[in-house]
């Protein structure tokens, strides 16, 4: 019985960092530009990290 | 002999004279214009113009050429260069700090908007500017919008290095008096977290709605009370958040007395989650939470679907897009960059070749040839001279002038255009889907009263479940759900064949259009070119390259126009060049005296926009006559318009056309000429009075107005970094011959939102029939929600993509 509300919590637990991932990926504007990441990706590793602080 | 030449005729009749002199084309290596002076050359490379040349020479310096690996000729051809200092404004502090983002002591951080930005290429290329000066630090573009987060170090560039440098690789920045206004309208997500929250909850409800639904040993109660509190916990985040914007809706329309379709569905929203919290504590079931969640995450999707907007296009551009940050001003016998919004009466503005002129001035100093087609919509520039009048908005072609400013920049005359609000607002139709709703609102609630009315003589503790009941199996959120998915799909097939609509609405407004009303200048005809026929004696190969000789001497649009018309590589010398201004061109070619122009040399008459006649010798050889050049396929598309629309043609422009506008578009078309832009907006405005629904097309500022109060106002682009006034749609101008099918699939639109909906009555009739007799058990309402908002999403997704399909649009 008690196993049940374990793997209960543990499931919502789960899911629930992922839909904290999503958040975090919307906060980080991942769904404004979705042409730029992909087509970095494919450059060459000599492209200097863009990303600034 | 007489014959007249259509330009399609008319250049392989001369194409065959010239054969021996024209060489094959081949595409620049940087931009793929076709290279008609195969000179320009690095090592094997062939290029089409010097500034092609010099921007390979840089990217292959830095060992970037990558950039022409990424995609084929990727570059935007460099032949209209900007002018050298036409940056200098940025070295102006005052101005520098208005546009860059964030400054330190080290570092500067501007964002600049890069209409040319393209491709994968364009993003490789600035995203290494870093290589390209040692001054800037990174480089980061947001494509969508077109823009890129440039840090550059103070001590090694300047704003305006960092502008010269973009411009040298052939990505200017596009500096605008907008870019004055503080705020940018940051993007709206709290739409994809709702939809986010409602998935989650969803679906974590609908896994541990399971014992219910199977049905769980008596024994094992506890347990299936932690599954029910569970689900209540969970459905609250929906209730509560994600579900807010049906709440905000149906409170406006119940402001508003309008009964909109949001109201039913809240109500839905709401009897559910009460019903369902109600079960839970008085332990009679496990409630709707699945069915409740899910139809508010289904709802989101749709509307997420639904406003996927055109974020790279922008509707709402107003005259200050348009005009430059700054222009130069004499100040003190100094040329002095001056933010717009500081000019003041009686400045002097100094206008350079190919600049806007920003404010309503006299011209004081040089010869002006303005080019007014983007605010009158007059296809040629316009001659003024010294103490003439020159209008905010147009531009000036020919060297540099003076104007001295005689009303300020907000006050002009293009711009009062703009701040005009106190024209009447167009009328905003209601959408029949509010209309449907009402009525199925109406049966629903009659159903609920039997329902209650049959109970309450047998069995009144029923009333309360079966009322419920109905309430949540029949919400018109399938009616909801196959609208937004219908528009959403609708609007991506048009924006795939490159018509795109400001917001849903749109569609509708389109299929109720019954007035077609089209500028004539830049939207029937393409922009900057004309065709040229000629009538009289045939010319010879020497007399062609000796009129193209005299013609490329003078900068008369005409002239020029006439010039870049055949193809001639060799020029032979001018001698003896006399320009008449107004009049004509004279000189010696060849030893033969030659004039080009009005019909006689020297007489008063000036020359007709439309007819330049040539002289060798004394003799009248023949004349040229210059028309506007019809987009392809115009006169197909008004046959076809003509058909099932009233049409119009209203133009700025003179009525040298009428003739073959009239034979293009058939007797019953309105034909309207030398319309002011206010002329434009109140024959649109009359025509709305008669009770008729306008569509207006339209390319420039002069259609502004016009678009604004039309009823569906469509801007034609040339390119899609063109610049179009606000209005409810962009349509590239190639696309132009298709909107006759365009508008059709706006009407089918409605159609297959009526058929999806129908089928969901389907659904909704069975859950009814549990309901009515208090009898929907958890498990068919979870069962019939999802497989009916599933077949809606199909069958919506699928008759508009066999529609696409059947009158052959990209799908």
């Amino acid at each position: 019985m008690a196993v049940i509300v374990i793997l209960l919590l543990a499931s919502i637990s789960v899911a629930g960092l992922f839909l904290a991932a999503f958040l975090w990926s919307v906060k980080s504007g991942q769904f404004e530009d979705d042409f730029s990441p992909p087509s970095r990706i494919l450059f060459d590793n000599d492209t200097q990290s863009s990303t600034q602080s | 002999m007489r014959n007249i030449i259509r330009q399609a005729s008319g250049w392989c009749y001369f194409a065959a004279y010239m054969s021996s002199t024209v060489k094959q084309a081949v595409q620049c290596t940087h931009c793929g214009e076709p290279c008609h002076n195969g000179n320009i050359t690095l090592v094997d490379k062939i290029f089409c113009c010097e500034g092609c040349r010099m921007v390979y020479e840089i990217i292959n310096d830095n060992g970037l050429c990558r950039y022409y690996n990424l995609n084929d000729r990727p570059g935007i051809t460099q032949k209209d260069l900007a002018r050298r200092d036409k940056f200098a404004f940025l070295d102006d502090g005052k101005i520098a700090a208005k546009l860059i983002s964030f400054k330190d002591e080290n570092q500067t951080h501007i964002t600049f908007y890069l209409p040319q930005m393209h491709c994968s290429s364009c993003l490789y290329l600035l995203e290494n500017l870093h290589k390209l000066h040692a001054g800037v630090v990174s480089a980061k573009v947001n494509f969508t919008r077109k823009e890129a987060d440039i840090v550059f170090e103070n001590t090694k560039a300047s704003l305006r290095d960092v502008a010269e440098l973009l411009t040298a690789v052939g990505y200017e920045p596009y500096i605008s008096l907008n870019d004055l206004k503080e705020t940018r309208p940051a993007m709206d997500r709290t739409q994809i977290v709702r939809l986010g929250i409602a998935g989650f909850c969803f679906s974590n409800i609908m896994l541990m709605s399971f014992p219910d639904y199977l049905g769980i040993d008596a024994s094992e109660e506890g347990i299936r009370g932690i599954f029910r509190i569970a689900n209540l916990l969970l459905s609250l985040p929906v209730f509560f958040y994600a579900a807010l914007p049906f709440y905000e809706s149906s409170w406006k329309g119940i402001k508003h007395k309008f009964l909109n379709i949001d109201i039913p569905i809240a109500l839905a929203i709401i009897i559910t989650f009460i019903r369902s919290v109600w079960e839970v504590f008085s332990g009679a079931g496990g409630g709707y939470f699945d069915s409740m969640t899910g139809i508010v995450f289904f709802m989101l999707a749709g509307r997420v679907v639904q406003d996927k907007t055109y974020r790279q296009l922008s509707f709402d551009r107003d005259y200050s897009s348009y005009f430059p940050v700054a222009v130069s001003v004499w100040k003190d016998k100094k040329e002095i960059p001056t933010l717009l919004p500081e000019i003041k009466v009686n400045d002097t503005m100094l206008i350079h070749h190919g600049e806007l002129i920003p404010a309503d001035g006299l011209i004081i100093k040089g010869k002006a040839l303005i080019d007014y087609s983007f605010v009158t919509g007059e296809s040629l520039p316009v001659p003024k001279e010294i103490g003439e009048m020159v209008y905010a908005g147009g531009k000036q072609t020919e060297g540099n002038i003076e104007v001295m400013v005689i009303k300020e920049v907000n006050q002009s005359y293009l711009t009062s255009l703009w701040n005009k609000e106190d024209q009447p607002h167009k009328q905003k139709s209601v959408s029949f889907v509010h209309r449907v709703s009402k009525y199925f609102t109406g049966i629903v609630i009659l159903i609920a009263g039997l329902a209650a009315a049959y109970w309450a003589f047998h069995d009144p503790s029923r009333i309360w479940t079966a009322v419920t009941a109905v309430f949540i199996i029949a919400c018109p959120c399938a009616l909801l759900l196959s609208n937004s998915f219908t528009n959403g799909h609708i609007l991506n097939i048009l924006g795939r064949n490159r018509f795109y609509l400001r917001k849903a609405s749109v569609l509708e407004d389109i299929a109720h259009v019954d007035h077609i009303v089209f500028d004539k200048t830049g939207t029937l005809t393409s922009a900057g070119e004309q065709e040229i026929g000629y009538e009289g004696q045939e010319l010879t190969d020497t007399q062609i390259s000796a009129v193209v000789a005299l013609a490329s001497c003078s900068n008369h649009p005409l002239s020029k126009a006439l010039a870049a018309h055949f193809p001639v590589s060799e020029k032979p010398a001018v001698q003896g060049f006399k320009e008449y201004p107004g009049k004509g061109i004279e000189g010696f070619v060849n030893d033969h005296w030659l004039w080009i122009g009005a019909a006689q040399e020297g007489t008063q008459k000036k020359i007709a926009a439309t007819t330049v006649h040539i002289r060798f010798e004394n003799q009248d050889t023949g004349k040229f006559l210059f028309s506007n050049h019809y987009r392809k396929s115009v006169p197909e598309l008004l046959q076809t318009l003509g058909k099932s629309y009233r049409l119009s043609v209203i133009s700025g422009d003179n009525n040298a056309e009428m003739q073959r506008l009239r034979r293009l578009t058939g007797d019953k078309t309105t034909l309207l000429f030398h319309q002011k832009p206010e002329d434009k907006l109140h024959y649109i405005q009359s025509l709305q009075q008669k009770g008729e629904k306008v569509m207006m097309i339209g390319d420039g500022l002069n259609d502004a107005g016009a678009l604004k109060q039309s009823d569906a106002g469509i801007a034609v682009s040339e390119q899609s970094n063109n610049f179009t006034p606000a209005s409810d749609g962009i349509i590239a101008a190639k696309q132009l011959p298709l909107l006759d099918k365009f508008i059709r699939l706006s009407k089918m639109n409605r159609k297959i939102v009526l058929a999806s909906f129908a089928l969901s009555v389907l659904y909704n009739v069975i859950g009814l029939y549990f309901a009515v007799q208090a009898d929907l058990s958890p498990l068919i309402a979870a069962i019939l929600m999802p497989s009916s908002s599933l077949s809606i999403v199909l069958l919506s997704f699928g008759a508009s993509n066999i529609g696409a399909r059947l009158m052959r649009l990209e799908w």
